[in-house]
């Protein structure tokens, strides 16, 4: 080898300096070349999404790469029931997650501010339908819309179109259902830590408690309730084992894909897919710089205040 | 009213409750009570049911149980398969972006959470196209390389299915994990450290490696025997799974698994891989779509049979015992969770 002549050198290691190396290297970079593959393998379909909405399939299923084609990004919505799926969808998410953030950070603010009798029960009442299988959630709706309201003598008494037959109503009465916990969860984690001396400060110089929660209270807890919602609708949006079980003869565009799977698979879906991913992506980006922009500018505003009080 | 309601302070958070706690209870708790009705019925959709308090017919649950034990397996297999794939995974995905993340933190974060931007069935539809007999995924490993024989598929087998598990459930893993990770103080491990808890080797990158190479062999013999062990049986295919785990669990390896990190990091993240466990393999039993886009008649999960019984067949007390024996198994299980840890513990982990 060649450090025998070297041996006398500081600077060369003595010992196997190729193992040594080596180690080195996976010390330094083995975690991070996994972690690149990890989250390559979580990226691999999203980008089989996109690229597959240019393609142009060759029998009625869009499974092989065959030329590409921008026929689907011109006519998007192009095949029969899928743009009144969206729709569908659309009003779906939009009504459940603005019910369903009410509701849910009504009983966030419950859970945080007030010490009660039952309040740990009460958490953990709510925790149980985030982790009941979606199945049995979407299962046991169809039980009560479908298996009882549809015998008498319930037929008669629960107004018709409530329940039975299924529809946007049903659908929606089961999205709000599952994301109320999501709601309380993310609005909770949210404000546990706020600053309650704002309260008080306000409260003593004569806020009543109306303006308190509307001027003090609600501002605070802003930003969790907007990511309730937002993580909601994209809950709402994407569902389909719940949707499946309590949509009947309506469609979202999950239950409309899975119907049309089994006789075919346009390109349409791949262009609506990726439509909502890069909206999503935006979303998302305005959203951290809008974030950031206002902890900068709270921030500023706290430094002119310490600076003029010291 | 704001006089009455000072005087009754107790009253407030139920009244700031109340219209939630009655949703919950009128869609999750009272269908769920009409299901086990249901349950303990006999009929169809068409004559009607006949059960509780008529007839109590609790033969149903063995029964069905019985008739559908293969189903059972299969979700336990596949989703518990799927949870153990997700936290190797997982594991050092969530260890790099905490301890070596960085300024890169938030976006690497962002890369895991990604997935949940597209619609779950395109994703496994995406699957489809890549695993299949057609696709990237067999080009390569079939035709480029010749590592496994001309009639090897992989839609349709039981390694199918759970490689769309893994897949669906993995940023279920990361998450929690990340943040038990997060919380480990850092001091704790500059402590071991200075006590001679030095890094492990070449242990660390052997363990790696067996941990690795066994777990890729065993999945890959153990979900596609009949391939393997068929008529298209051949040393090179054993040996290409066994090295597709042997590298990743050297590169984890060799930087993870120290002495500081047995005896201090991983015991800490402990409620973390809980968590994260139970937010995997609850999902993962449930499921039918990975099987049913996936996989093959032979394959299907619990929940194919409850949703084909529910949505085809209108066979529902056959349905409903099959649900709520799920139901039942896995709130056992949150329970027994809850008496462990606490409930906090899990809640916090899943934000």
């Amino acid at each position: 080898m060649s450090d025998v002549t070297a041996s006398q050198d500081a600077q060369v290691p003595r010992r196997t300096p190729l193992l040594r190396r080596v180690t080195r290297a996976l010390d330094r970079y083995g975690l991070w070349i996994y972690a690149a593959l990890a989250i390559g393998y979580l990226l691999t379909p999203i980008a089989v999404m996109i690229i597959f909405s240019f393609n142009k399939p060759q029998g009625k299923f869009n499974f092989v790469w065959n030329e590409f084609s921008l026929d689907a990004w011109f006519n998007p919505l192009a095949r029969p029931g899928l743009s009144d799926a969206l729709l569908t969808s659309i009003i779906v998410a939009i009504i459940a997650t603005l019910i369903a953030t009410i509701l849910g950070t009504l009983i966030a603010l419950a859970l945080v501010r007030y010490a009660f009798r039952g309040r740990s029960g009460t958490s953990l009442f709510i925790f149980i339908p985030m982790t009941t299988p979606e199945i049995v959630l979407g299962a046991s709706l169809l039980t009560l819309f479908v298996g009882t309201a549809s015998i008498e003598p319930w037929r008669s008494i629960i107004p018709a179109g409530i329940f039975y037959p299924l529809g946007l109503n049903t659908i929606l009465i089961a999205h709000i259902l599952f994301l109320i916990s999501f709601v309380v969860v993310t609005v909770r984690a949210r404000i546990a830590g706020y600053d309650r001396t704002l309260e008080e400060a306000a409260m003593d110089l004569g806020a009543n408690e109306w303006t308190t929660f509307w001027r003090v209270t609600f501002p605070l807890i802003f930003p969790g309730i907007l990511a309730a919602a937002l993580l909601s609708f994209s809950l709402s949006i994407d569902d389909f084992i719940v949707t499946n079980f309590t949509s009947g003869l309506t469609n979202t565009f999950p239950v409309w894909i899975w119907g049309t799977i089994r006789n075919n698979l346009p390109p349409q879906v791949n262009v609506i897919g990726t439509v909502f991913f890069t909206v999503a992506i935006l979303l998302v980006i305005f959203g951290t710089g809008w974030e950031r922009r206002h902890d900068l500018l709270a921030r500023r505003r706290r430094g002119v205040e310490g600076g003029a009080s010291s | 009213m704001g006089e009455a309601l000072r005087r009754r302070k107790w009253l407030i958070p139920w009244l700031l409750m109340l219209p939630g706690l009655l949703w919950l209870l009128a869609f999750f708790v009272i269908p769920n009570i009409r299901m086990l009705q249901i349950a303990l019925s006999e009929g169809t959709l068409l004559t009607g049911f006949v059960g509780p308090p008529e007839i109590w017919a609790w033969a149903n649950f063995p029964e069905n149980v019985a008739r559908f034990a293969g189903n059972f397996v299969n979700s336990l297999v596949y989703g518990g398969l799927a949870t153990v794939l997700c936290f190797l995974i997982g594991y050092p995905l969530a260890y790099t972006i905490a301890f070596r993340g960085g300024r890169y933190k938030n976006i690497l974060l962002f890369l895991v959470i990604a997935p949940f931007f597209t619609s779950f069935l395109i994703r496994t539809i995406s699957w489809k196209v890549i695993l299949g007999n057609d696709g990237p995924f067999l080009a390569v490993i079939r035709d480029g390389l010749g590592l496994v024989p001309a009639n090897f598929t992989i839609i349709g087998t039981p390694l199918a299915v759970t490689a769309g598990l893994t897949y669906e459930f993995l940023p279920f893993m990361v998450l929690p994990l990340y943040v038990a990770l997060e919380r480990v103080d850092k001091r704790l491990i500059e402590a071991a450290q200075d006590l001679y808890a030095g890094p492990w080797r070449p242990g660390g990158t052997i363990a790696g490696a067996l941990i690795g190479g066994g777990v890729a062999i065993a999945v890959g013999v153990g979900l596609g025997y009949a391939r393997f062990l068929g008529d298209g049986a051949d040393l090179m295919t054993v040996l290409f799974w066994g090295l597709a785990g042997v590298i990743p669990g050297i590169l984890v390896g060799t930087a993870m698994i120290s002495q500081a990190f047995l005896r201090i990091t991983f015991p800490l993240t402990l409620p973390g891989v809980f968590a994260g466990s139970l937010l995997v393999l609850i999902p993962a039993i449930g499921d039918y779509i990975n099987a049913e886009l996936l996989g093959s008649p032979k394959t299907q999960m619990v929940g194919n049979v409850i949703q084909g019984r529910f949505l085809n067949q209108n066979d529902y007390p056959t349905a409903a015992s099959l649900a709520f024996v799920l139901m039942a198994a896995i709130l056992i299980g949150i329970f027994l969770y809850a008496r462990l840890l606490g409930t906090e513990e899990l809640q916090n982990a899943t934000v």
